[in-house]
């Protein structure tokens, strides 16, 4: 197998696994964090403004590891710097 | 298929070149001015209002309500440029809805950019509110063993601020490229709309986390000035909870 084929291989690979180990832990984590707001509004109705407020902001950095992991599999398959420096190496 | 806008070449002069992010930077720069232009051209204190008087008043009312529940300290501050980001952010984003319309949020280049505005707004606010010193005493708390943590974070905070918005926006437009080769038709209209949703609430967190990240930086005052305030009284157990 050439380096071409190798790192397409790898490429792929490892851009699915990284998504699919790295959205565990932020959907778990989402989910709780959506379950305890739920909670605390059906407790707390006159409270709901800021508890909305604030689980929208805390949801978005949960959920940014998940995008970190989402833009890194996306630079492995489309915008890949090996793929491109083993083309221009195959190309002559 | 490309993951930014940035690679969408119109126009090459040189080392000059004019990709899809800085048009649609522009557009929207253009709307926005133009908008607010026509608007607050005819100001008018009276009963009949104009539609788009009435528009911006709200607009302006509640972005202002919702930096004072932040930061109860001088709101009318940081409205200028916190409001400028929120509009900014907001409108790309509902833009990109708009066929042939590449949302310049879409491209790291334009969040990066609007994150070192951030990262730079911070220390200018702290300074200019608690002065220098004060300011600078942040980055030794809770001891001075936290100060390359607290350096760190402020980088981290600031790649991450972009890079949330970047991959948020390229996703929408990457998941409503792949649905369409796949289903087209009905699925690719209701992502849109969920995009919709997904591009006002990214808008509407970038500017409140650049709230949180202004206001945390000028936490020194108020923390003093809340000290010299009476303790509030406790509050009462909630029985209910279990």
């Amino acid at each position: 197998m050439d380096n071409l084929s190798l790192v397409a291989l790898v490429s792929i690979a490892t851009a699915g696994i990284c998504l699919a180990i790295g959205s565990i832990a932020p959907a778990l984590g989402e989910a709780r964090a959506l379950s305890q707001a739920l909670s605390a509004i059906a407790q707390q109705p006159d409270e709901t403004n800021a508890i909305t407020r604030t689980l929208f902001v805390g949801m978005a950095m949960v959920e940014s590891t998940a995008i970190y992991c989402f833009v890194l599999a996306m630079i492995l398959i489309f915008a890949n710097p090996f793929w491109k420096f083993f083309l221009s190496r195959a190309g002559g | 298929m490309t993951i930014t806008p940035d690679h969408m070449v119109y126009w090459r002069w040189g080392s000059l070149v004019l990709n899809a992010t800085i048009v649609s930077t522009w557009i929207v720069m253009v709307l926005l001015t133009a908008a607010a232009v026509r608007v607050t051209r005819r100001l008018r204190d009276g009963p009949p209002l104009k539609a788009g008087q009435n528009l911006l008043e709200s607009i302006t009312g509640g972005i202002l309500d919702q930096i004072r529940d932040i930061t109860p300290h001088a709101p009318e501050q940081l409205l200028p440029f916190l409001g400028t980001l929120f509009l900014f952010v907001a409108l790309s984003n509902l833009l990109a809805a708009v066929p042939g319309f590449e949302a310049p949020t879409g491209s790291l280049s334009t969040t990066a950019a609007l994150a070192l505005c951030v990262f730079l707004a911070v220390p200018v606010f702290g300074i200019s509110r608690c002065g220098m010193g004060r300011y600078l005493k942040n980055y030794i708390r809770p001891n001075p063993l936290m100060l390359p943590f607290n350096i760190l974070g402020e980088l981290s905070r600031t790649v991450a601020l972009a890079v949330r918005l970047f991959g948020n926006m390229m996703s929408a437009s990457m998941i409503a490229a792949i649905l369409l080769s796949i289903a087209p038709f009905f699925f690719p209209v209701i992502m849109q709309l969920f995009g919709l949703l997904t591009g006002l609430v990214q808008a509407y967190i970038f500017a409140v986390l650049a709230a949180v990240y202004i206001a945390a930086g000028t936490e020194v005052q108020e923390r003093r000035a809340a000290a010299v305030q009476p303790a509030p009284p406790p509050a009462k157990p909630n029985k209910e909870t279990s």
